[in-house]
Formats: C-alpha cells, sequence, structure tokens
C-alpha cells in the first residue's frame, strides 16, 4: 500500500488513525455546537474505580504510602506566621513500579491494549510516562515504542530525558529521539499507521481514569492516619491529567470539598518549540509552557477530546520558581531522608509555602513523589544548567528569569507561590472553545460552565464580550 | 567494517528545514527536524554509511550510521557547591547545629 507520508498527507488522515489507534469513535459524543458529553465519554470505557483498582494492585501498581513530613513541617513554621503552618503529607508515588504516578496512567490503558488484542502500544512522552509505558507492557508482554523530543540540534540531549531512554530500553521499549520541534506528532502518526499499535496516549479516558485511585487514596489513607481530611491537596500541573484524575477520585471517595491547588514551575518567556531553549530549562515538564495551553485549551492533545479537563476542579493554580524546587527537593534529601526527582517536588514546593497560609491543626498533601537517579536529579540538573550558561546563585526567587537564571532562595522564607488569574484562563477557554462559531446552543452554554467551573452569568457574560449569541 | 548483527545508532532527517510546519521559532525553522534509534545493524557497514537496522519491536529502519554499541553516559554532572549551603540554610533555620 502506497500512502501518502507527507505532513499534510498524513496529517489529513489524523482522524481515522486516531480512532483506529485509541479505539474510541470521539463523534459520538459531540453536542450542539461546540460541545460534548464529557461524563458519557469516561463511563464508556466500562473501568470505574474497583475495575482500575483491582487492575492496579495486580499490575504493581498503586497502594503507595502517604507519609508525613514532621521536619518540612517544622521547617515551614519556623517562618510562618504564629499558629500558621498545615501538616504537610506527601504521596510517596516514585513506589509504583516504575517510579511515579505515571504508573496509574499506563496500567489502564495497557490492560486495555491486551484487552482489545492490540499488537502493541506507542507513546509519545519524553517524561516518566515512557517509562510507566514501557514497564506495564513489560508485564503484559507487549511490545513498546516510546516516541521522544530529546535532542537540540547540536544533539545535545537533556539528561532528564536521556534517564527515561534507558529506562524504556531496560524495559524492552524500543525509543525513537526526535531533535526539538511539533512535527513529532506527525512522526507518531506515521509510526501508529505503520504498526497497528495502540496509542496510550496520556489523554484518553484510559490515562486519565488511571488517576482516579490515587485521588481515593489520598482520602482513604489521610482519613486512616489522621482521622480527618485534607483541606488542601497541591497537585503538579502539566497537561492537566494528574489535577483532573485526582480530583475526580477525590469526588468519588468523599462530599465533603477539598480545596485542589494546582502547581508549574515558572517557565514564562522560553518557547517550547525552541531549538535553542530546548536545553536551557531544568524542567521538561510541570511547567507553564504546558500547564497554561492545556488548561485554557484541552482539547490541543493528540486525541479529539481530551480527557485530561483541569479547568473542571481546580480552585486555584498557582506557580513555583525553578531555583524553589531544587531547594526544597535537597531539603526533602536532607531533612526527610527521601531522596527523589525535582520534577515530582514542583507541587512540593507550592505545598510548603502554602502550608504557611494554614492553621497548625489543618493538612496539606502533596500528592506525588518520582523516583531520581543520574540525569533526573537536582544536582545533574543543576550542573547541566550551569554547563549551558544559566547563572544559578542563592536571592530572591521572584528574580529568576529561566533560560538565563537559577535563583535559589536565600532562605527559606523566599519561598513563595505566585497566583495565577483563574478568571482570565477561564474566559480565554471560553474563547477558545468557541473558536469561529458566532452562535452556539443552550446546552453549549451548560457545557461551558462544566468546563470552566463556573456560573451561567459568567458564562454568558464572556460570550457577550466575545459577541457570540447563544440559545436561551 | 562494522559488522551484521551488532547494536548500532542511527540518525536521519525526517523533515528538511523547508519542509518544517506550524508554529516555529526562527532557531527551530532553520535546522532539520531529526530522528535518532537503535536496533541491529543488518549489513556489514562503516560510521558515516546509510545503513537498514532491525529494531526491537522488529521494524526496519533506514539511516546513517552513527554510533556502534551506543551505551548512556549520563551522569550527576559536576559538583554544585549550592547544594551544601541549602543543607546548611535549612539546618540552621531549624537551629540544628552543624557539626
Amino acid at each position: 500500500m502506497n500512502r501518502d507520508l507527507s505532513v499534510t498527507g498524513v496529517l489529513s488522515r489524523k482522524n481515522a488513525i486516531m480512532r483506529t489507534s485509541v479505539g474510541i469513535d470521539y463523534s459520538q459524543y459531540e453536542t450542539g455546537t461546540i460541545g460534548f458529553d464529557y461524563e458519557r465519554l469516561m463511563r464508556d470505557t466500562g473501568y470505574d474505580l474497583s475495575a482500575i483498582r483491582a487492575i492496579q494492585s495486580a499490575y504493581g501498581v498503586g497502594n503507595t504510602p502517604l507519609k508525613e513530613l514532621r521536619h518540612l513541617t517544622a521547617l515551614a513554621r519556623k517562618v510562618a506566621a504564629p499558629g500558621k503552618g498545615a501538616r504537610i503529607f506527601i504521596k510517596d508515588e516514585a513506589l509504583n513500579d516504575s517510579g511515579s504516578f505515571k504508573a496509574r496512567r499506563a496500567s489502564i490503558s495497557c490492560y486495555h491494549a491486551k484487552k482489545m488484542g492490540f499488537p502493541g502500544v506507542i507513546t509519545a512522552t519524553s517524561g516518566n510516562y515512557g517509562a510507566a509505558v514501557a514497564s506495564q507492557t513489560a508485564k503484559h508482554g507487549l511490545p513498546c515504542i516510546v516516541v521522544q523530543e530529546c535532542y537540540d540540534s547540536r544533539g545535545i540531549g537533556q539528561p532528564e530525558i536521556i534517564e527515561k531512554a534507558r529506562a524504556c530500553e531496560a524495559y524492552g521499549a524500543e525509543v525513537v529521539q526526535l531533535s526539538v520541534g511539533p512535527e513529532l506528532f506527525y512522526h507518531f502518526l506515521t509510526l501508529l499507521e505503520e504498526t497497528g499499535y495502540f496509542n496510550a496516549s496520556l489523554y484518553t479516558p484510559f490515562g486519565v481514569q488511571g488517576i482516579e485511585t490515587l485521588g481515593a487514596e489520598l482520602i482513604e489513607d489521610c482519613l486512616k492516619q489522621t482521622g480527618r481530611l485534607p483541606d488542601r491537596v497541591v497537585v503538579t500541573n502539566a497537561g492537566g491529567g494528574n489535577l483532573t484524575g485526582t480530583a475526580r477520585g477525590i469526588r468519588q471517595t468523599t462530599n465533603q470539598r477539598i480545596e485542589i491547588v494546582g502547581a508549574s514551575v515558572n517557565l514564562k518567556g522560553l518557547h517550547m518549540a525552541s531549538d535553542k531553549d530546548f536545553n536551557r530549562k531544568s524542567f521538561t515538564t510541570g511547567h507553564t509552557g504546558f500547564g497554561m495551553p492545556f488548561m485554557t485549551n484541552p482539547d490541543r492533545s493528540d486525541v479529539p477530546r481530551s480527557a485530561a479537563r483541569p479547568l473542571r476542579y481546580i480552585d486555584r493554580y498557582v506557580t513555583v520558581n525553578q531555583g524553589e524546587v531544587f531547594f526544597i527537593t535537597q531539603a526533602l534529601t536532607v531533612l526527610e531522608g527521601i531522596e527523589r526527582g525535582p520534577a515530582g517536588n514542583v507541587s512540593l514546593a507550592a505545598g510548603f509555602a502554602l502550608a504557611q497560609e494554614m492553621d497548625q491543626d489543618q493538612i496539606l498533601i502533596v500528592q506525588e513523589t518520582e523516583y531520581t537517579g543520574a540525569g533526573k536529579h537536582h544536582q545533574a540538573q543543576l550542573a547541566f544548567a550551569r554547563e549551558n550558561g544559566i547563572d544559578i546563585r542563592f536571592g530572591d526567587p521572584v528574580e529568576e528569569v529561566p533560560g538565563i537564571s537559577i535563583v535559589l532562595p536565600e532562605s527559606v522564607g523566599k519561598i513563595r507561590t505566585v497566583d495565577l488569574d483563574l478568571e482570565a484562563i477561564r474566559r480565554s477557554a471560553i474563547k477558545n472553545a468557541v473558536k469561529d462559531h458566532r452562535r452556539i446552543q443552550a446546552s453549549d452554554v451548560t457545557y461551558l460552565m462544566e468546563e470552566t467551573n463556573s456560573s451561567r452569568e459568567f458564562v454568558t457574560r464572556v460570550l457577550r464580550d466575545l459577541s457570540v449569541e447563544w440559545e436561551e | 567494517m562494522i559488522p551484521k548483527g551488532t547494536w548500532v545508532q542511527i540518525r536521519s532527517i525526517l523533515l528538511r528545514p523547508e519542509e518544517r510546519t506550524g508554529n516555529l521559532p526562527e532557531e527551530t525553522k532553520k535546522v532539520p527536524l531529526e530522528m535518532w534509534i537503535k536496533g541491529t545493524l543488518l549489513d556489514a557497514s562503516e560510521l558515516g554509511e546509510k545503513v537498514r537496522i532491525r529494531t526491537v519491536t522488529g521494524r526496519e529502519v533506514t539511516g546513517t550510521l552513527c554510533a556502534v554499541e551506543p551505551a548512556f553516559r549520563h551522569d550527576y554532572g559536576a559538583y554544585v557547591p549550592e547544594i551544601q549551603k541549602i543543607t546548611q540554610i535549612v539546618k540552621a533555620t531549624l537551629g540544628e547545629e552543624q557539626p
């Protein structure tokens, strides 16, 4: 068969390739002019929380310990106002097989691929998810291909991504490494077509439902250990799946309202498709370069309708700087005796600052850690940054300029979060959802309220500002 | 001559600069989209030659032979004195004496 392998040729077959490789006909969920039935899409997988628990328990995933960070709590109280400084707990997700919470996502995708009879699994990721899919496919005896954005045009690879390639190869996967650029998606499509493998996208319902157990467990663990519910859960946010899945799991486990805070590393000013900026950042995920665009436009993902929709669940969105995350990673190591990867500690840096706003009898849960090792360690990342000309110094982290400097807090009290404007993000999300439509239906207004977790008044005000009409 | 069956890495150009698409910054637009992949060499060849390999999933891929028995050499990098300073800051804040 002679297929047109040009970029336009391949992209013109995108919908058909996706439908075959994910096994979901997304068109059946479309409603109104712009909406779709998100809950039905999630329900139709056939995996509920108890089914997911059973699969994960059989495949080395989940039931990670929730650990109280007594020394970090004490440290926060040293610099907090009198009476402030919530108890900080961390869900030690590094203890999943393959070393991160991503194993939860991969476990359902790979189980499903096996059940549906796919001949193998492909995923496009430079992060822990690659190792997670490689590990889970190893358990199922399925071939696996991981496509990474790894090198700049000099052939220099980000150490963290090189380490992930090593892990994937160790689990028996084929690793396809590309230079910088969004056309990775084009090559990914050609591989899906060539192999007929399952697309273990992070954004399918399987990839998000797998995290619901994390939300459920942290509620159950917290109740068991402290006799009460957490007041606040802090989640690292990039593509939005982690936050979405965790929040959904929490909601299925308790009716009490728990505040969900998203946290990203501030990489403002760095272009995610820049060959030059690629190796000038110390975080390859968990940053605003993914967090912002995916929150305001979740369907920019590699499936027609992303199951990761963080704006439906997020109560507050904060950023921290690279220097603060490296600092807290070392503090975790030396005070708690827990050595973990820096990328997983974005939410810890944020949680450390946010705990200081809360009363001492309150509870804050940081919901993940990730494994560490050569390449993906604060020592390795700081050394690599310095080699690439980044100015590393102590000072006030607000002075950090991504790609130019990494400013480590000169004192513990200098670790602070910056709040992002969620109302502006909601406006932007509505604008992206409406696209070029000048008139939408009544069901679309309800859809936008759910999408942005906001009132009818807010949605219709934004629609009016956009000169979009709607049916009453 | 590198023998057939050797574990190697190849490099190839997927898109030349003029074929690149999308919203790309200038520095990315002017370089090609490249791919690196590993497998076993299907014909005895020399470094720099165009070769065929078989990957671990059984796919046959062609490209320029760029490494023989490629190894992972990523590490923990050079000494970073700031890390010890962080330890000192957090211990001092907790009022712990440093030996």
